[in-house]
């Protein structure tokens, strides 16, 4: 692996890591919003 | 003395350079997060994500926002899914085609088996997710939805049959149906209708692009029906169907769940169709044609549907606000 491929790959597993963690956190807001949606509604 | 994996041979570096072929060393490396983007056919999904909005708002009731919001998300993840598990079967066939030639897979960016596994988890959660904070009525026809679109469609009926695209048109018609689903809990005549228009539109729609995309078709192999029926007949097809959808558009006017705002905007669109399929319908090919009519009938019909939906939902909103009086079954 050339030294600019090793650099890609980094920025690639960055930049992945951003978005999964991005993704995660969405998803915790989004289900304690849920929860506050449906006990509202009952 | 055991040798350490770090002492290679020069000669097996220069071999291992040379098996590294840009593609592999494309593979070797972590997949780049757009590309799994990619994979869920944003462009496709942007039709999905409006029409399934469409049907949560024109249907009768109220949703939380936050539930609201949650429903079309969970259907554009099912898209997502099944359109990710399409490119994953399809690998092959976009190889052979200049329009599909540079997705993820058939480039060589990423793995086919990351991928399948990328659609399967989309296509689960996305239902899981439907079915804990919606309802499973509408968690269920999602899964249907899904399994229709990448099962029935994608490895089934798409290789056997040139009337593939008549069927498999029913899976891009469940997002509205899912979404009005998703508000009243059940299933009754207009997501039906919903659901038929779609299905109706779908083959004017595809077939127009087929006619045009002709070659690429035939090149990989797929029972377009232009590649296998002929041009003549496809093309008296599409003038059937867009003849058959002009009544099922009307149909939410005409048995009064919709107001004469849905149902002028209706007749009107239904009849510019109609006016644009008639020379795609009879007109045959000349040597060096544009298929101008063709093209045009392809991008009016992404026009039309995009228009009809939004009355749908123009038409819910000034009766909601007592502007027009609402359809005796609304």
């Amino acid at each position: 692996m050339t030294p600019e491929d090793e650099t890609e790959t980094k920025r690639r597993q960055k930049a992945r890591n951003l978005v999964l963690g991005g993704t995660l956190i969405f998803f915790v807001v989004l289900f304690y919003l849920i929860t506050i949606a449906r006990l509202g509604s009952q | 003395m055991a040798r350490s994996l770090f002492d290679r041979e020069p000669k097996q570096y220069d071999l291992m350079e040379t098996l590294l072929t840009p593609t592999a060393k494309s593979q070797a490396m972590p997949t780049d997060w757009r590309d799994f983007f990619t994979l869920t056919k944003p462009r496709v999904m942007t039709l999905v994500i409006f029409t399934g909005i469409c049907g949560l708002l024109a249907a009768p009731g109220s949703i939380h926002p936050v539930l609201g919001f949650t429903a079309i998300l969970a259907i554009a993840m099912g898209a997502g899914g099944s359109a990710a598990l399409n490119h994953w079967w399809e690998v092959d066939l976009d190889k052979g085609m200049k329009r599909t030639a540079n997705r993820p897979l058939p480039s060589g960016r990423m793995r086919r088996e990351d991928a399948r596994d990328f659609g399967v988890f989309l296509s689960v959660t996305s239902v899981g997710l439907m079915g804990v904070a919606i309802g499973w009525l509408a968690a269920a026809s999602l899964a249907v939805a899904i399994v229709y679109y990448a099962v029935i469609y994608t490895m089934w009926l798409k290789p056997r049959t040139p009337q593939n695209i008549v069927i498999g048109g029913g899976s891009g018609a469940f997002p509205p149906f899912i979404g009005w689903v998703a508000v009243t809990g059940e299933i009754t005549l207009m997501p039906v209708l919903l659901f038929a228009i779609i299905f109706m539109w779908t083959p004017p729609h595809f077939w127009a692009l087929a006619l045009f995309m002709k070659s690429d078709y035939a090149k990989v192999g797929i029972p377009m029906m232009p590649v296998v029926a002929g041009e003549r007949s496809t093309r008296i097809q599409i003038l059937v169907y867009t003849v058959l959808l002009a009544p099922v558009a009307i149909a939410p006017w005409a048995i009064g769940a919709t107001s004469w705002v849905y149902g002028s905007v209706a007749v009107v669109l239904s009849l510019l169709f109609l006016a644009l399929a008639m020379p795609v319908g009879t007109r045959t090919r000349a040597d060096e044609d544009m298929m101008t009519e063709e093209k045009t009938l392809f991008k009016y019909s992404i026009y039309y549907l995009f228009i009809l939906f939004g009355a749908l939902v123009a038409d819910r909103v000034l009766e909601k606000s007592g502007l027009i009086s609402a359809g005796m079954l609304a």
